[in-house]
């Protein structure tokens, strides 16, 4: 197990090996985690690297801060900040962020390094990784940008820095906070949100910086050098201690995501095709009608129970609220019938309602000879 | 991949093994490499281990005088002042318990409070030779460059042995609003070491050991009142600014302009609303000018104006620049105290008084401030733990003057409560020490009320000054003039255009026949920028007959350098510049005179004689 390459890679990043971090078994990364801490501790002064041509960090901040931007948008109230950060990945004013509540506002602002202020429009998010796409109008001019298919990766004990809006600092014509610290270990994210488990359960970067503050998510997480090697998510707790996670989604997450909402190929309700059933389930067959979806997040009641279906067998009834479907939440009427859709036809579907204040729970299956069609609205 | 399934134990093992084969990787890597890098790093490792070692000694620990409180310092001279918190040492009282670095506990003062920047300077007794901190310059430090904290976190060390935490600047220029009604931070540093209860007062030094800012605060919030990777430090460079003031035992105001901007729908910053009495209506700033540039910082924002303002006392000039009608115009604004005189004391009683509001401001930058959590305690029992005495009570009793007799005895002789005043001994010292510099440069108490200065104006012509007791003219080239010195001199100001010349130099002579005791009322200001080259110059504020007259003095050579006369708040003020001092008779006088007044030269007199004629008995004081 042992190999003078293992030696090497400690002394900083791999660009060439994009994914194969991110597939080593758990334990092991916190063996190399230990390893790698040790010879750091050896090899010591990073300092000393900056005079020996590589770049410092002053320089490499100078370098990053104009690519990431600070978001305003809902919130300023019960303790949830009405801001977050970004990262901007086109010339054109592309912006990649966490989606939040943040974004879930009639006007999201960009402001830049300098202070210039943009209203950005929302371009599409991704639920699973939950991302988000915004894009802002620089005018005619050029911004700087991060480029995502010339992204890093690190392993345990390479030096990161982190670039975001913590706690909102950065609140006037001034660039974002950096912070330095070094990753801790590359492992699945095993983290929850209040009582609620994350979608996103891959690989992510665990820093030993305390990266992850109000207002961070979206932000940069680079290398010693200021390539670009993640996302800073939102605060999460970890599922299996409790304690606040501080990590970043590694690029290779949500990269070909992104490229898919900026060629205007990716749908939010969209499913990767291997998810995708070949006969998915409806909420028509199963005999639900929901009110009709008039706004961004119109909550899933149900408008009324078709006669004869599995839903009026069961004991469903109009006015119910979705809350889950097959444990998922069902935020919206789009997000249930995108988790109806991710079944196959003739599942049994597990749903949770809420009826006067109290939660039921029913299982019901479409049956075979519904004539679905017609239900639907 | 095979060790999947082994025990932990095992795993222990495999991690020990892994671990030292890496050392032996690593160490042949280098050697293959060559000693190169085998000599940097472990140069730079020497570099670090003797930075920190020279930067741990002017650090110290502050308690209060039963050992109680706590915080941090940073000792700026070797005779003993030392910086630290407002938010630390004003409710400490007047004496304090400093651990050194060295193991050894002294007594301290305090000496002045700056409680709108948190900053409070105090003095350690009986000793000298204390090590000090070299001054950096906070302005130079930019995002990613190392730095050092230095402190007592959680109060963890018995032996005052300092605790050095190590990280990046995060953020330079930062503000962070008040929390409660002061302790703002304007233009202050962010860093990513560690900052924690206990360091507040404690040195952030760059990477070479210089100190750049004093550490007070961090953002905290659901994490616990914990480093979360955000401490804000004050700048070393406003700092400095207010070092001279503080030494003179005040408390020390921060500044306004006498006027406020806003943004324009242009994005232009504007001036919104001014006051007719303020030194920048004066220089010409305007209801509706663009503000461009203010102490040399470009303003893009009313925030950043406001960050740049907060760095400066009271009483300061700053250049500004502003635009009307696409015209740029540059001019020095003398500011003015953003409070009114006795607000600050009364605004600290309540401070005191009221524990510090829970929630922060919210909305646009939504920031905490630090905030002292009565209910989670620092892992530790004693002493104290946190930066601030437990309860209202404690607080109000910590602000009052305590009786002479309640202080230790060391600390009793350096201390003397007034109003207005942190500490009156430093003021009373102060003023002695600069009146004592003076003399030495010549006794005045002699030469009599009666004067006579000839000279010669730079422009041709001749100037001619005779002063008695109660009346003085002067011949200038434009004219002649005269006054009588009455029991009010507010409206003495000949000659025309001068802003009162006749009236400053009876006050002049005033303070050199009687002495600072009885010329009126005189105090100490502290240090303020003065002359061509803005050098600091100890200044004496002094009030007779109703006009405040400020006397300038060089604190090297102790000469008199200029003298500042305001008839009224209203108007400018009649300026002296005093230069090419020489001695005539033992008595250090100066032979150059340039005498400003608003905007302009009133007159710039080359001095050829002075004449003290026969000294009189009858009104000469001694």
């Amino acid at each position: 197990m042992l190999s003078p390459e293992n030696s090497i890679r400690v002394a900083g990043v791999s660009a060439s090996t994009p994914h194969c971090a991110f597939r080593t078994p758990h334990f092991r990364v916190h063996v190399r985690a230990v390893a790698v801490a040790v010879a750091c501790l050896l090899t010591g002064a990073a300092d000393a690297w900056a005079s020996d041509g590589a770049a410092s960090f002053a320089q490499v901040a100078r370098q990053i801060q104009p690519k990431v931007v600070k978001l305003y948008g809902a919130g300023g109230m019960r303790g949830l900040e009405a801001f977050q950060s970004g990262l901007i990945i086109s010339g054109k004013g592309h912006v990649l962020t966490v989606w939040s509540y943040v974004l879930d506002a009639d006007e999201v602002t960009v402001v830049l390094d300098d202070g210039r202020r943009f209203s950005a429009t929302h371009v599409s998010s991704d639920p699973l990784t939950e991302i988000a796409v915004l894009k802002f109008d620089p005018g005619d001019s050029e911004v700087p940008h991060f480029d995502l298919s010339a992204a890093a990766t690190a392993e345990p004990g390479a030096r990161v820095l982190a670039f975001s809006n913590l706690f909102g600092i950065a609140a006037g014509d001034e660039p974002v906070s950096m912070l330095r610290g070094v990753v801790s270990a590359v492992a699945p994210l095993e983290a929850r949100r209040g009582a609620f488990a994350t979608n996103y359960r891959g690989d992510v970067y665990i820093v030993d910086a305390a990266a992850n503050n109000p207002g961070a998510a979206g932000g940069a997480l680079t290398d010693a050098q200021g390539r670009l090697l993640g996302m800073l998510g939102k605060e999460l707790r970890s599922s299996l201690t409790g304690t606040w996670l501080n990590y970043a989604l590694p690029v290779s997450a949500f990269a070909s995501t992104v490229d898919d909402i900026i060629a205007g190929r990716f749908t939010p309700s969209d499913l990767k095709e291997v998810d995708r059933p070949d006969h998915p389930l409806s909420l028509a067959a199963l005999g639900i009608v929901l009110v009709p979806d008039v706004v961004k997040r119109t909550p899933p009641y149900i408008d009324r129970v078709v006669p004869d279906s599995a839903a009026t067998t069961v004991g469903l009834r109009a006015d119910d609220l979705l809350v889950m479907i097959e444990s998922q939440v069902a935020s919206s009427c789009r997000e249930a019938n995108r988790l109806i859709e991710r079944l196959e036809h003739d599942a049994a579907v597990r749903v949770a309602v809420l009826r006067d204040e109290q939660f039921l729970e029913f299982t019901l299956k479409a049956e075979a000879k519904t004539p679905a069609d017609n239900a639907t609205e | 991949m095979i060790l999947k399934h082994r025990t932990p134990i095992f795993h222990s093992i495999c991690i020990l093994q892994f671990a030292i084969c890496n050392l032996q990787f690593v160490a042949l890597k280098s050697r293959a490499i060559g000693n190169e890098l085998d000599d940097q790093v472990l140069a730079a490792e020497q570099q670090r281990i003797a930075t920190i070692e020279r930067i741990s000694k002017p650090t110290v620990a502050i308690f209060d005088a039963n050992g109680q409180g706590g915080g941090s310092g940073v000792l700026i001279s070797p005779d003993g002042y030392a910086l630290t918190n407002f938010h630390v040492a004003g409710p400490t009282g007047p004496a304090l318990k400093v651990g050194l670095s060295d193991g050894r506990l002294v007594d301290a003062v305090l000496v002045g409070l700056d409680p709108g920047g948190d900053v409070a300077l105090i003095k350690l007794l009986g000793h000298d030779d204390f090590p000090a901190a070299e001054l950096g310059d906070s302005d130079t430090a930019q995002v990613g460059d190392w730095a050092y904290v230095v402190g007592n976190p959680f109060l963890l060390a018995d032996d005052f042995r300092p605790t050095v935490t190590y990280g990046i600047i995060s953020g330079v220029h930062r503000y962070q609003y008040p929390s409660g009604t002061l302790l703002e931070y304007a233009d202050c540093l962010q860093t990513d070491a560690a900052i924690n209860p206990g360091n507040s007062g404690g040195p952030l030094f760059d990477s070479a050991g210089r100190l750049i800012g004093i550490n007070g605060r961090g953002s905290f919030e659901k994490r616990g009142r914990v480093n979360v990777g955000v401490g804000y430090a004050i700048s070393i460079n406003q700092i400095k600014r207010f070092v001279g003031l503080l030494k003179s035992g005040r408390i020390v105001d921060h500044a306004s302009l006498g006027a406020t901007v806003s943004t324009d729908a242009d994005g232009r910053v504007v001036v919104d609303d001014i006051l007719d009495s303020s030194d920048a209506y004066r220089r010409g700033l305007r209801y509706g000018d663009e503000l461009l540039k203010f102490g040399n910082r470009d303003i893009h924002s009313p925030n950043a104006f406001k960050n740049a303002l907060g760095t400066y006392p009271s009483g300061w000039r700053v250049p500004i620049t502003y635009r009307r009608d696409g015209k740029e115009y540059e001019t020095r604004v003398r500011l003015a105290g953003m409070h009114r005189q006795g607000e600050l004391e009364e605004l600290l009683d309540v401070e005191q008084q009221s524990p510090l509001p829970d929630q922060p401001r919210r909305g646009d930058p939504p920031q905490p401030p630090d905030q002292p959590n009565p209910d989670k305690q620092p892992p530790r029992d004693s002493p104290a733990p946190d930066d601030k005495p437990k309860t209202p009570e404690d607080r109000r009793r910590a602000r009052r003057p305590r009786s002479q007799a309640k202080l230790p005895k060391a600390v009793r002789p350096f201390y003397e409560a007034a109003p207005g005043y942190a500490n009156y001994w430093f003021n009373r010292y102060h003023l002695q020490r600069v009146w004592n510099s003076y003399l030495a440069r010549g006794d005045f108490a002699e030469t009599g009320w009666n004067w006579n200065v000839a000279g010669q104006a730079v422009a041709g012509g001749d100037v001619a000054i005779e002063l008695s007791e109660n009346e003085g003219s002067i011949v200038l080239p434009a004219g002649e003039s005269g006054e009588e010195f009455g029991p009010s001199l507010t409206e003495t100001s000949g000659p025309p255009h001068s802003g009162g010349l006749l009236a400053a130099l009876h006050l002049w002579q005033r303070l050199l026949l009687l002495g600072p005791r009885r010329f009126g009322e005189v105090f100490y200001l502290g240090t303020l920028p003065w002359g061509q080259d803005e050098k600091l110059a100890d200044c004496l504020a002094a009030t007779h007959a109703g006009v405040e007259t400020y006397f300038y003095f060089d604190p090297e050579a102790g000469n008199l350098v200029g003298i500042q006369l305001y008839l009224s708040d209203e108007d400018d003020p009649c300026e002296i510049y005093f230069a090419d001092i020489r001695g005539v008779n033992g008595r250090s006088l100066p032979h150059h005179w340039v005498i400003r007044h608003g905007d302009d030269v009133f007159a710039d007199i080359v001095i050829k004689s002075y004449d003290f004629g026969a000294a009189n008995s009858q009104s000469s004081p001694k």
